[in-house]
């Protein structure tokens, strides 16, 4: 079944009148069009640390419990902390979502075939981790459902959004870790996180 | 004696001195009582880990959302969080790791023995701080001068526990914890 869902529209979609919501991006095409969407400092968008998209969502859901907390992160960055997903499971974060944008390839590398191209299901590994829900999402009409639980049900969820494989022009932000991480702090906890 | 101080214990009341809220772990025998410690106390999330390297990104995660994590590991792990650690030296984000070491002193598996000899090169190499302890009465205030490195001056800190303190000498004994 081939992909119809564009993944600057999907992002797009999910980040529209955010809230309070507060975003990890996945590094590469995940990072890109979550500032494509709109950058944001409450959005942490990850230049590197492949793999651990989905913990620093646990640790920031952790941290703040009364807010919602989304990663939006590639299928090749997922596959690469898949073992999170266990770790979130036993955890039972309320307020975290995964939303896997899974266009089955890296796409920052030469558009190499990931896992999820040969039926890696992401969706039922979450389920298999104990994930409240986890779904594959192929159709537009599914998003305003998905952007609701993302903003409202119990946690953690995570959805597999399948993709057309496109390359797109790159809309890039701030790559200055030590800026993001200061801007981030601040928008969240205010100028007192400065010297905290 | 030696043997009379409660390391793992005093770890404890100084991570709690040192406002600790997470506690991400991958469980090695040298951190045993302590783990056991962090579990009993309502205060403490303590987050079991599938890998070190994930403890890295829970740390960042924690600190962005205004909290304070440590990471514990056995030297082993150190290995995992490499790539990671590049991360939090480049958002510049606090990290406090305490490290069980194996392979350093009196080490019976000698598949223990690469990793543990490079453990200390390996983190200061990706920029953390590292302090190595041989005695019970220094772990302490070790684990409190590394808490301040991290949450106060914004390093990653790494206290690394000796098989000195330690003290496991067989398979058998370790298999009796």
């Amino acid at each position: 079944m081939s992909a119809i869902l564009h993944r600057r529209d999907v992002v797009r979609e999910l980040l529209r009148e955010r809230g309070d919501l507060l975003v990890v991006a996945g590094l590469g095409s995940t990072a890109w069009d979550c500032t494509a969407a709109g950058d944001s400092p409450l959005t942490f968008p990850l230049w590197g640390a492949m793999g651990l998209a989905a913990t620093i969502g646990l640790g920031l859901a952790l941290a703040q419990p009364r807010r919602r907390v989304l990663v939006v992160t590639g299928d090749g960055e997922m596959l690469m902390g898949l073992g999170s997903l266990a770790t979130i499971g036993v955890q039972q974060p309320s307020n975290l979502s995964i939303v896997v944008i899974d266009n089955e390839r890296y796409g920052e590398t030469g558009m190499q075939a990931t896992h999820t191209a040969h039926g890696v299901n992401l969706a039922q590994t979450a389920l298999a981790c104990r994930f409240r829900a986890a779904s594959v999402v192929r159709q537009a009409d599914e998003l305003s459902a998905l952007c609701c639980a993302i903003r409202a049900a119990q946690g953690p969820l995570l959805a597999q959004v399948k993709v057309i494989s496109e390359k797109l022009p790159l809309v890039l932000p701030p790559r200055d870790g030590a800026l993001l991480r200061a801007r981030f702090r601040r928008a969240l906890l205010g100028e007192a996180a400065d010297s905290a | 004696m030696s043997e009379a101080i409660d390391w793992p214990g005093e770890i404890h009341r100084v991570l709690k001195e040192a406002g600790v809220s997470v506690v991400g772990y991958v469980p090695d025998a040298g951190h045993k009582r302590l783990i056991e410690l962090c579990h009993a106390d309502a205060g403490l999330r303590t987050v079991v880990l599938s890998a070190e390297e994930e403890g890295v990104g829970l740390a960042a995660g924690a600190w962005l959302g205004g909290g304070r994590c440590v990471l514990l590991m056995q030297s082993s792990g150190v290995g995992n969080c490499i790539n990671a650690l590049g991360t939090v030296k480049e958002c510049r984000f606090p990290l406090l790791l305490v490290v069980t070491m194996r392979g350093d002193y009196g080490e019976f598996n000698p598949w223990q023995v690469p990793m543990g000899q490079a453990t200390a090169q390996v983190l200061e190499a990706m920029g953390v701080v590292v302090n190595k302890v041989t005695r019970p009465d220094e772990v302490a205030p070790a684990v409190a001068a590394a808490a301040r490195l991290a949450y106060g001056s914004y390093c990653a800190a790494a206290v690394l526990v000796s098989q000195k303190v330690i003290g496991i000498k067989s398979f058998q004994e370790q298999a009796a914890q």
